[in-house]
């Protein structure tokens, strides 16, 4: 099967080279007055239908601030549910405008398949749960454990690789779904359980005791997830590069979906310039100048979306971590706009 | 002289037949000529017996005395010390059943799915009647006015009335039923044009239809839907891009002709040859034999594999959700992650209802298949 997908997404690396000299993708969303955004549908806090049959969550929101700044409009969006074997396709193939699926951003996925990354937004990492009782501090107390995977996944990968590098005994127990591998976890055929950090709080809430478990802070791999564009069209990169930006920025200076109007009388220049009283910035991008003011108006700034669909304001409850503003010891961090 | 009335001989009221032996009759009876026949049946029912009592009390415990049927969230369904066993979490069911039915399709626009499956069970309630009354405008309405009548009712009418709802937005049990509805319907006119084109003494007609039904026999559903789904894209032009349902659809409409084909090709190759020698020796064109003396017994016979395939297309509709469409196994996926009701229970609970739906919908067609052939046998009982 994965050697059937990588040859269509050969054949549908070499179209998209092809075609994307031509693509003009702002215009063509323009005339078609949606943006078609590729989701994940199944994974709650990023991408996911909430009991009404509504798409939420981070990525999607995501896509909701790209369609405000496009057409005034945040709900101008249509998701198109995309599983981990046909997003890449469906962006080569032009299906949809843009991919945000709390895809990883690897040099192999920016390099090789026709798409460019446009950035960061949410730093997963790979962490272990264990249970309490073990009195485990430290990943590197797991030597000669059993710890229960998701089989096939490159979770089980970064597994062996980061015991391999620390030169430590490791039992695997895999699975085929992470719904058995938490099970066999919670039936305590495992010592510990790995997979994404944001995965894991709610895979926790599966469990018959979630109070008797604990998250390491051992990182076992980085996984930046984040938004990826076909390659060719510069334009519409830097729009989707900046989207995010502006989200940033909203939430370094304290703009809110709520005081949004009120800071539009402000007189800090980085403000005027953010919300476009001041400089052609937004025309620059081939936006309109109050393209930031559309996306903070109907979506919110980064943190505000952050906390609504993963942090506080959700059942996930995940803390900023490094997801957290520059300023405020994280890693998101936004050039300025100027 | 008196006259002998009362003869000692004579019995003048039947005498009353006498039981047969209680080995032989009644629960005992039937017991004994049906589970206890022989030395290897009396194993059989046991160990059957023993497999019954086994599963049958877990699952029962589970899935109704243990279970949760009302709550907000997850809470509900949480072990507590007063009430350590949790079976299934129906309450999660029960909360996300709109979307597990409708998807992602406008709340307020909702009521256009369930005039669609009225108009659906009335067309399937007609059609299957027997003895109903005007079966013959049954036919239109199921096969010409059904279709053209759910798609604008379900899509949208263009230039106002309906305000359209793209087929992305279309979820659950809605997607497949149509998703079965059409592939049923499409493949068993398009199966039997193929399995006579199959028989066809016309070289090129035969060759394209045994090119088509080996060449999609030959490849996996999966590899056709994401033929359908991922490459046509590719061949078509930019500007025409056909919608992802669209060509799902007709992915597994294609792929279940083929099937039904092979099905039907079996019946024909049953029907004797002296049937078609009798109709054309009365003077009928190939068209009207096999309409009025050919098909009715090939498919009469067929019934059985017919049911076979459609059950069997019935199921392979979940394999949509590969291509990213939502089915009711994916919704019920995309709820059961739902942090809100993450429980030790909610993935088992999430499907056993999709085991029940399914279950109870095959199980139904399979009975009625059953009923269709025994009324059509009674020709032969003669």
């Amino acid at each position: 099967m994965a050697r059937v997908m990588t040859r269509i997404a050969l054949a549908a690396v070499l179209s998209a080279i092809a075609s994307a000299a031509t693509a003009q993708t702002l215009n063509t969303i323009k005339t078609r007055g949606v943006l078609n955004c590729g989701a994940n549908g199944t994974l709650a806090g990023f991408g996911a239908p909430d009991a009404q049959g509504r798409w939420t969550g981070l990525d999607v929101d995501f896509c909701r601030a790209i369609a405000a700044a496009i057409f005034n409009d945040a709900n101008k969006v249509k998701f198109v549910p995309l599983s981990s074997k046909d997003r890449f396709t469906a962006l080569q193939t032009g299906e949809v405008d843009v991919l945000v699926r709390n895809t990883t951003w690897t040099s192999s996925r920016d390099t090789t398949l026709g798409l460019n990354f446009t950035g960061v937004n949410f730093y997963d990492h790979q962490a272990f749960m264990v249970r309490k009782a073990l009195q485990v501090k430290s990943a590197l107390e797991l030597n000669d454990a059993a710890i229960c995977v998701q089989q096939g996944t490159t979770t089980e990968l970064n597994l062996a690789d980061y015991f391999r590098a620390r030169k430590m005994k490791l039992k695997t127990v895999t699975f085929a779904s992470a719904d058995e591998a938490i099970k066999a976890y919670d039936s305590k055929r495992c010592d510990g359980y790995t997979t994404d950090a944001s995965g894991i709080r709610s895979e926790m809430r599966k469990l018959v005791n979630p109070d008797e478990h604990v998250i390491l802070d051992d990182v076992v791999s980085k996984e930046p997830l984040g938004p990826a564009v076909r390659q060719g069209d510069d334009q519409w990169f830097d729009i989707v590069k900046w989207v995010h930006f502006a989200m940033l920025t909203a939430e370094e200076f304290g703009v809110t979906k709520a005081n949004v109007d009120e800071q539009l009388k402000s007189d800090i220049p980085d403000l005027k310039r953010l919300l476009g009283s001041e400089g052609k910035h937004g025309e620059a991008l081939g936006l309109t100048n109050d393209w930031a003011y559309r996306i903070i108006k109907q979506v919110g700034n980064y943190g505000e979306v952050f906390e609504r669909n993963v942090g506080q304001g959700s059942p996930l409850k995940l803390p900023r971590g490094y997801n957290a503003l520059w300023s405020k010891g994280g890693l998101q961090y936004a050039p300025p706009i100027r | 002289m008196t006259v002998a009335t009362q003869a000692a001989y004579v019995a003048s009221s039947p005498i009353p037949a006498i039981p047969p032996p209680s080995a032989h009759a009644g629960v005992i009876g039937w017991l004994r000529a049906n589970l206890f026949s022989s030395p290897f049946n009396v194993a059989l029912t046991i160990v059957c017996a023993l497999l019954i009592l086994w599963i049958v009390p877990s699952l029962l415990r589970f899935l109704l005395i243990d279970a949760v049927w009302t709550g907000a969230d997850r809470q509900a369904c949480l072990a507590t010390p007063e009430h350590p066993e949790v079976g299934a979490c129906w309450a999660f069911v029960r909360d996300r059943i709109n979307f597990f039915v409708y998807g992602f399709y406008p709340i307020d626009q909702r009521w256009r799915v369930d005039v669609f499956f009225a108009a659906l069970a009335f067309g399937v309630g007609w059609l299957t009647w027997l003895d109903a009354p005007r079966r013959d405008i049954c036919l239109i309405y199921f096969f010409a006015v059904l279709p053209i009548v759910s798609f604008l009712l379900l899509h949208g009418t263009p230039g106002g009335g309906l305000p359209l709802v793209e087929t992305a937005k279309w979820g659950g049990v809605l997607v497949t039923v149509v998703v079965a509805a059409v592939g049923i319907v499409v493949s068993l006119p398009l199966g039997v044009l193929l399995a006579l084109g199959r028989r066809s003494e016309m070289p090129a007609v035969r060759l394209f239809s045994v090119i088509f039904i080996e060449f999609v026999r030959g490849v996996p559903l999966i590899t056709v839907l994401f033929m359908a789904s991922v490459m046509l894209p590719l061949f078509l032009p930019d500007t025409w891009s056909p919608d992802k349902l669209l060509r799902a659809l007709v992915g597994v409409a294609l792929f279940s002709a083929a099937y039904m084909a092979e099905v039907v090709r079996a019946g024909l190759q049953a029907i004797p040859r002296g049937q078609h020698e009798a109709a054309m020796a009365v003077g009928l064109s190939y068209w009207k034999a096999m309409y009025l003396i050919i098909l009715p017994q090939a498919l009469k016979i067929t019934i059985p594999n017919i049911v076979n395939s459609a059950v069997g297309l019935f199921k392979d509709t979940t394999l949509v959700f590969i291509v990213g469409i939502f089915d009711l196994l994916k919704t019920v996926e995309a709820a059961r992650g739902d942090p809100q009701w993450a429980t030790p229970v909610t993935s088992t609970t999430g499907y056993a209802f999709v085991a029940i739906f399914y279950f109870l919908s095959c199980y139904a067609m399979s009975r009625y298949a059953r009923y269709v052939e025994a009324r059509l046998a009674q020709g032969d009982r003669r």
